[in-house]
């Protein structure tokens, strides 16, 4: 294993590439790993090919990241792309991926950057080829120019699918339907939050305007959706929900799922730091400081993995962990980090403003978190459904990894990714227990599979796991 | 079913889908070729021999697991295509002796 970088940090997102160029303008020996082939996080995904037409059509959000990434590669920080992060010691240890071959390396202090995922939310047929993640065909998009050819439905909860329709819109995608799956009681919940929200007014305004223009164009988006089915035999043939009562059916190809973010929490709770249940995003959260710091000495997260704030609030909570960073390891003292911090503490306090009213707005249902039918899929890779988890809490197994132990339920490839929030909100309806009380399930290294070809370039002696 | 916005004009490569050689964008991920081509599903699975195909692009569902070069559960959808790349899609837990 070679010396200890000072500074290591996990993903070059908004959050990672901030961090990144604060740490390193202030001298500190910074390296930035990130899985993916280039630099910009989920949300500027392939921005680096993009050119003048793709980003005019992304629209204004997008084109900032041209920005972004350009002052991340001017920055002295050393980036490795396409290396993939696999174990994570509270120590610092970590384990990389990267070209086929596995290593161990170690840092006197990381910042974690990874950002979230798409809330997974299992719903009959939501396994069936032609349903796929909102943000995961914008991905497509973004990266590959790929949008749906012949129609597409749009379903769930959250500002991403007026965004996503906007985008397809304007590309000439023709949007059958927007279904809103959150309930319309969580209008008068979001009111009363408007007035905090009007000081971040401009999300406001943007999100109108999306939906004027969706609305001029003809494009419906239907409000108090619920029954959201997917049918199909070996392919998604059609799509059917309930809505005012009636029961109303769309034959599609492509359904397009999105029900919120939430952290990804796969590092954090590999490096043993503390999580709480974030009640107004209805997620687990690492615990943080207002720098970022968890409660593992040396490990700081930062951005939509420490709790979903959006790509704006990432950044400057980036540049506060750099700050941090650089404090803890000596290259500058606390007065000064103090000094530095107050624009990006002042623009991270305003741009989560708009939060609060995100969240009553797209808050959902104990329906869809928990109410899951019997026969539906939660755990797609050892394929285990709402009712073999509900079986095995009646048993006796009140516990989400006792749950995995006796079904399998999340020891598949993706490790609990997708099932893990669904068992925990199953078993706790099932107990009658709030889910804050609930033990997710324990994640262990390595988090994504690494093959023993990979694993033989490990000098032995470094196997941490 | 996908489409392309415009003709690509970047780089290609050629790359063997299910024995056929196609030529597709260098940045294109596995994952991308598969949609861009309508190859669905992208696999089936170990317990059932249900079809599945890529969900969320950004590596966390490992629903795209497929073949590429002869190993099988690669992720589809965090491998950019390269030239001469071999992709079969994948039945069950994979064929080890492919
Ligand atoms: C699919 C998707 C689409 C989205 N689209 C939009 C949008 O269009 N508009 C919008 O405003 N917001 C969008 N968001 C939200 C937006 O991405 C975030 O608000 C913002 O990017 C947060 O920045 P971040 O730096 O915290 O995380 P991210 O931008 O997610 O960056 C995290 C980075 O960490 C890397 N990483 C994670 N784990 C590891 C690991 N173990 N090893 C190596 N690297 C790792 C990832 O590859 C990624 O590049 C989207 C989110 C998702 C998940
Ligand atoms: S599509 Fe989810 S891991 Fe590849």
């Amino acid at each position: 294993m070679n010396a200890p970088r000072e500074l290591v940090i996990i993903g070059a997102g908004p959050a990672g590439m901030a961090a990144a160029s604060t740490a390193a303008g202030l001298g500190v020996d910074t390296l930035v790993l990130d899985q993916q082939p280039a630099p910009g996080g989920q949300i500027f995904r392939g921005i680096g090919q993009a050119g003048p037409a793709h980003l005019e059509l992304l629209g204004s959000d997008y084109q900032a990241g041209t920005e972004r990434v350009a002052s991340f590669v001017h920055s002295s920080a050393d980036y490795q792309p396409d290396t993939a992060v696999w174990s994570l010691g509270a120590d610092g240890e970590l384990g990389i991926l990267q070209r086929g071959e596995a290593r161990m390396i170690s840092a006197r202090r990381v910042v974690i950057a990874g950002g979230a995922m798409e809330r997974p939310i299992p719903f009959p047929g939501w396994t069936l080829p032609g349903v796929m993640n909102a943000g995961g065909a914008q991905v497509l998009m973004k990266s590959s120019r790929l949008v749906p050819l012949d129609g597409v439905v749009i379903a769930g909860s959250g500002p991403l699918l007026i965004l996503l329709a906007w985008q397809y819109m304007r590309a000439g995608v023709a949007v059958q339907a927007v279904l809103e799956l959150a309930p319309r009681k969580n209008l008068w919940r979001a009111g009363l939050r408007l007035p905090a929200a009007l000081r971040a007014g401009h999300y406001l305004t943007r999100g109108l305007g999306y939906l004027l223009a969706l609305r001029r164009a003809g494009i419906r988006v239907t409000y108090g959706v619920s029954d959201l089915k997917a049918v199909g035999n070996d392919r998604l043939e059609a799509v059917t929900f309930r809505t005012g009562g009636r029961e109303q059916s769309l034959e599609t190809g492509n359904l397009l799922v999105h029900f919120g973010l939430v952290p990804g929490i796969q590092l954090t709770e590999a490096a043993g730091c503390r999580h709480q249940w974030n009640d107004g995003q209805q997620c687990w959260r690492p615990q943080t400081d207002a720098w970022g710091n968890s409660s593992v000495d040396g490990i700081a997260v930062v951005g939509d993995g420490a709790a979903i704030g959006g790509a704006v609030a990432a950044v400057h909570a980036g540049c506060l962990a750099g700050l941090e960073a650089a404090r803890a390891l000596e290259h500058i003292d606390a007065a000064e980090r103090d000094r530095l911090a107050v624009n990006d503490r002042q623009w991270l306090q305003n741009d989560l403003r708009i939060r609060p009213f995100l969240e009553s707005l797209h808050r959902l249902p104990e329906t869809l978190l928990s109410g899951t039918a019997d026969d539906t899929l939660v755990c797609r890779c050892e394929e285990i459904t709402a009712g073999e988890v509900r079986a095995a809490v009646r048993a006796g197994h009140r516990d989400p990894n006792q749950v995995k132990f006796i079904t399998r339920c999340g020891m598949g490839p993706c490790q609990g990714r997708q099932c893990g929030q669904a068992v925990a909100n199953i078993v706790a309806a099932a107990c009658d227990r709030p889910v804050s009380e609930v033990v997710p399930f324990r994640v262990r290294p390595p988090l994504r599979p690494v093959s023993i070809g990979e694993l033989s370039m490990l000098e032995s002696g470094n196997n941490t796991a | 079913m996908f489409r392309r916005l415009q003709t690509h004009q970047g780089k290609v490569v050629t790359v063997c889908v299910e024995g056929n050689d196609v030529r597709v964008p260098a940045g294109d991920s596995v994952a991308a070729v598969m949609l861009a081509m309508d190859l669905l599903p992208t696999r089936t699975t170990a317990v059932s021999g249900a079809p599945r195909a890529p969900l969320c692009m950004m590596g966390v569902c490992f629903e795209c697991l497929i073949e590429i070069d002869g190993v099988a559960n690669q992720l589809a959808c965090q491998v950019q295509v390269s030239e001469g790349m071999r992709i079969r899609r994948q039945h069950g837990a994979g064929d080890p002796a492919s």
